[in-house]
């Protein structure tokens, strides 16, 4: 087996050093009648086996650089410079484990920093994390964080949140002391959705968590939520699942956030059916001891030299157990990294010029298929994605044309069954779509209605 | 001036090769490369990428359009390239030599893994396309399901956990689920005292009260003490198996009919879960729900701390209780249940968990098929034993062999020496080695866990064995600047942790004007 070194004369010299004759013996607290099951899985494969069979399973997907693509919703298809999928798999990035050795971690350590005081520009905060599993979980754990901030207990979700994210915050509190109230959403209406959430802040309010651009495409001004927030002594949670629209749109922390959180995949990250993505946390210097997570911080080293180490980790399972801010121990190395080194590349320059480049395409989208007969745009104000009525069954529509090789976007009926919302269909449009892309989706579209 | 054997000088004026004392011009030291932060580099007005001329264009921002700066600097390509590669080379990983971390698995993480990952069919999927266009994923989440049930004797599985830690919440959301369906407040849960730290985190996270149990003087859980603890009011046991001191609970299988008499559900720790695959099924031994870290047991990259993931199986008591999403076979094609159904206890998180991850496990176990996992269990507890036959005579094993696979040291034999597990730890650096886990688990003094994993060769152990004696001896024998301030030789000396906490600087700012 090509990945285990030990030849048999090496199992038989170190069974003699150990002094047992056969490996079973260092198996005996295993109870024998359970020791050595009968395991009905297939042999070992070669490299080439391997690569066979998973290439074929990876051939029945229709991938998203193979069509013309508008699916959004929380996840989105953007250009990765080659340069990010290189770096990241350099070993001494992909075989390291969290860096609680400083001394042999500072190239950890350092890109935790850059990291870190990227997100916290690009959303406008003080301070951020060194990432969390995804944008859902870091919604959770803002949610979490901001009852031990005000000492209060009700979290108002508003109707703009994705859906995914509301059934994990409901399901992540559903053992705790925390009352979450979950308002309706309202394509129909971007305004109202905010005054809602507006009106539903009272004085037992801990948090209202905010979604901008919202989950059907629409980018409010959160200055009167915030204001009317802080009037109850609650925070605002401002999320997003699309980190690109920062280097186009006014800033969640401009606009009064006193938590952000959100989707860090758009950089640095591919689609990969949903996993593995990073969650961006980010907010104000005097909240940072009830921030989750792991964090970086900068110090000395015994010459004086600047390095970076883990720090304030007494908010951590692993020194707080039961008492920790979060049961939280690993967060998204890698993806952080990929994150970071397309930053990089960007620069305030590139990303506002690539997030342009996103908001021109979901403009162009939007005039053609306002010329469509029967399709209602919902948005007016909008980064990369806007809301669409049809005048029949968005699933119906969606399924018409992957048959005839466009993926036109999410059915608002997939992630709010039985809410009302059947003619909804949510498009999203990145960089990544070109003219004949439009003129495809535009044609098709006019034959299925 | 000192000379080396070619008789040229090895250090300027007199000082041996110690890189600390060389000056240079351009602040590097030979391969050791100086590099900045961006922020010290870059310009924002800098740029590594083409970025699409749009031209101009009426724009539906609203009046929301960001005018502030951002303020994030931008690099050239090729600096860009430049600077992660510097700053990997201040990093040690699994590909530059042994990596005994106990507990955390660091085993060869196969490049085919990575080349499947990113097969576009499977790197370049949206989780919400129509599931007629996924069905080649669907399949594989299903064969991977197939393989861990198989593998665990488990008869469900949910696969979304991001890490293990978000795997020990879903299990344990499951079995208070579970209790509550049938109508069965309980408020405790018992783990040893040599319990990972999120266990207690994560039941005090489901509303859980956490009670410790002792250990035997054996290392295993004192199932006397265990029985006396339980009865209606324990909603489960969170054991690790084989357990944090590397040793398997010869009594796993009493302790779960303890646990199953008193009503209660037995949470098994799955982070060493890699010591018996293919040896021992977890279903076989009584367990209710238990996570698997894939990035331990089946080789996905740590990557500097993330992303992992951390799937739960489930035995038929618990099985009805199982997060979304879940696929399921329907003649020949697959569906991915998305919402809420029957008994589910909800969703934790967003999509459908770390595909990618799923995919590299894959790759493994197909790699090592049935065979070849039992072996590599067999081979990762015969080297794990070879150290402590090799060491056990100048350290002092925490509890008698044969160990699973880890082998547990404490602190006794560096008594008066002057020389602490951090610093025996941190000479290993010096050495060219990653330092063992220290000071965990909490139930032995100066604890010190070396789990060399089924991917070191004989030559290598052998190699890691002389140079642990080489620092055992060196400890004993008085050398203790050896130790107290080490590392000498890597990159940066020891950190100030105490100011990095006092006074937290956790992002860079413009010096002020």
């Amino acid at each position: 087996m090509r990945y285990l070194p030990l030849t048999g004369a090496d199992r038989q010299a170190m069974l003699a050093k150990i002094g047992v004759r056969h490996v079973d013996d260092l198996f005996k607290d295993v109870p024998s009648a359970v020791l050595n099951p009968e395991i009905d899985l297939p042999r070992h494969k070669s490299e080439m086996e391997v690569e066979r069979y998973l290439g074929r399973l990876a051939g029945k997907n229709t991938n998203a650089g193979s069509v013309p693509f508008f699916v959004g919703a929380g996840a989105y298809k953007h250009h990765v410079p080659a340069t990010v999928d290189h770096l990241i798999q350099r070993g001494e990035f992909l075989t390291a484990y969290t860096p609680y050795q400083p001394e042999i971690a500072q190239g950890t350590l350092q890109y935790i920093f850059e990291f870190q005081t990227q997100v916290a520009q690009l959303t406008g905060m003080d301070v951020a994390n060194a990432s969390m599993y995804d944008g859902s979980t870091a919604a959770a754990e803002a949610v979490l964080m901001a009852r031990r901030v005000t000492r209060k207990k009700k979290a108002i979700l508003a109707g703009s949140l994705h859906a995914h994210y509301k059934a994990v915050i409901e399901t992540t509190t559903q053992y705790t002391e925390d009352v979450i109230v979950s308002l309706a959403p309202n394509p129909m209406d971007a305004e109202a959705q905010l005054q809602a959430a507006i009106d539903a802040i009272d004085d037992e309010t801990s948090c209202v968590v905010f979604q901008n651009p919202g989950v059907f495409g629409h980018i409010m001004d959160l200055t009167p939520l915030a204001e009317a927030a802080h009037a109850k002594k609650a925070l605002l949670i401002v999320v997003f699942t699309e980190v690109m629209s920062l280097g186009a749109v006014k800033s969640p922390g401009e606009m009064g956030a006193d938590i952000v959180v959100g989707e860090g995949q758009s950089i640095g990250n591919g689609l990969n059916f949903g996993g593995p993505y990073l969650g961006l946390f980010a907010t104000n210097d005097k909240l940072v001891r009830q921030m989750p997570g792991r964090l970086c911080g900068q110090t000395v080293d015994a010459d004086g030299k600047r390095g970076f180490v883990l720090t304030l980790s007494t908010r951590e399972q692993h020194i707080r157990r039961e008492k920790a801010t979060s049961n939280i121990c690993t967060n998204s190395g890698l993806c952080a990294l990929a994150f970071t080194i397309h930053m990089t590349l960007l620069g305030e320059k590139g990303l506002r010029g690539v997030a342009m480049a996103n908001h021109k395409a979901a403009v162009d989208l939007e005039n053609a298929l306002a010329s469509v007969p029967g399709v209602e745009v919902l948005n007016k104000a909008f980064f990369n994605e806007i809301s669409v009525k049809l005048p029949v069954a968005a699933a119906t529509v969606v399924d018409k044309l992957a048959d005839e090789g466009i993926l036109a976007g999410v059915p608002a009926s997939r992630l709010y069954p039985g809410a009302g919302l059947d003619n909804i269909l949510i498009m999203a449009a990145t960089e990544t779509v070109t003219e004949d892309d439009i003129k495809a989706l535009v044609a098709a579209l006019g034959e299925v209605l | 001036m000192s000379m080396n054997n070619q008789g040229r000088p090895s250090g300027i004026d007199g000082i041996a090769s110690a890189e600390g004392q060389f000056e240079s011009f351009s602040g590097h030291v030979g391969l050791r490369l100086a590099e900045p932060l961006i922020f010290e580099l870059g310009t924002t007005e800098t740029t590594g990428v083409d970025a699409p001329e749009v031209g101009d264009f009426d724009d539906c921002l609203g009046g929301l359009g960001r005018t502030s700066k951002i303020g994030c600097p931008g690099l050239p390509e090729p600096d860009t390239v430049r600077h992660y590669t510097r700053l990997s080379r201040r990093n040690y990983g699994i590909d530059m030599g042994v990596f005994p971390l106990g507990s955390c698995t660091m085993k060869h993480n196969p490049r085919l893994n990575e080349k499947m990952a990113r097969l576009p069919g499977f790197g370049d999927i949206h989780p919400l396309q129509p599931q007629s266009t996924v069905q080649g994923a669907l399949g594989l989440m299903d064969e991977l399901s197939h393989w861990l049930m198989t593998l665990t004797g488990m008869p469900a599985v949910a696969l979304s956990p991001k890490a293990g830690a978000h795997g020990e919440l879903c299990g344990v959301m499951a079995i208070r689920a579970a209790l509550e369906a049938r109508g069965d407040a309980r408020e405790i849960i018992l783990c040893p005292e040599s319990a990972h730290g999120t266990n207690p985190a994560t039941a005090a996270f489901c509303g859980y009260k956490v009670k410790s149990i002792p250990a035997k003087e054996n290392g295993r859980v004192d199932i006397d003490a265990l029985k006396a603890a339980l009865d209606n009011t324990v909603a489960a046991v969170m054991i690790t198996n084989p357990n944090t001191c590397g040793l398997f609970e010869n009594e796993v299988r009493e302790i779960a009919d303890e646990i199953h008499k008193a009503g209660a559900f037995f949470y098994c720790d799955g982070a060493n879960f890699n010591a018996i695959v293919g040896k021992a099924r977890p279903g076989d031994l009584g367990v209710d729900a238990m996570h698997i870290n894939l990035h331990k047991t089946f080789s996905t990259p740590h990557g500097g701390g993330g992303p992992g993931s951390g799937p739960v199986v489930f035995s038929d008591a618990l099985k009805n209780f199982v997060p979304v999403p879940y696929v399921v076979k329907e003649g020949k094609s697959f569906r991915i249940v998305e919402d809420k159904e029957g008994q589910s206890f909800g969703r934790l998180v967003a999509f459908h968990g770390q595909m990618g991850m799923y995919v590299r496990a894959l790759s493994y176990m197909l790699s090592h098929g049935s065979d070849g996992l039992k072996q590599a269990s067999e081979d990762a507890v015969l080297n794990a034993n070879y150290v402590l036959a090799s060491l056990k005579d100048i350290m002092t094993p925490s509890y008698d062999g044969p160990c699973m696979h880890e082998a547990l040291f404490d602190d006794r034999f560096l008594k008066d020496t002057g020389v602490t597990t951090l610093d025996f730890a941190k000479a290993m650096i010096d050495e060219g080695y990653h330092p063992m886990t220290m000071y965990f688990p909490l139930v032995v003094h100066g604890a010190m866990l070396v789990e060399p994993t089924e991917s070191e060769s004989k030559a290598n152990m052998d190699q890691f064995i002389r140079s642990m004696r080489g620092l055992a001896e060196a400890a004993k024998a008085g050398q203790v600047e050896r130790f107290s301030g080490a590392p000498y030789h890597a990159p940066w000396k020891r950190l100030d942790e105490t100011q990095a906490a006092r006074n937290p600087v956790l992002r860079w700012s413009a010096a002020e004007e």
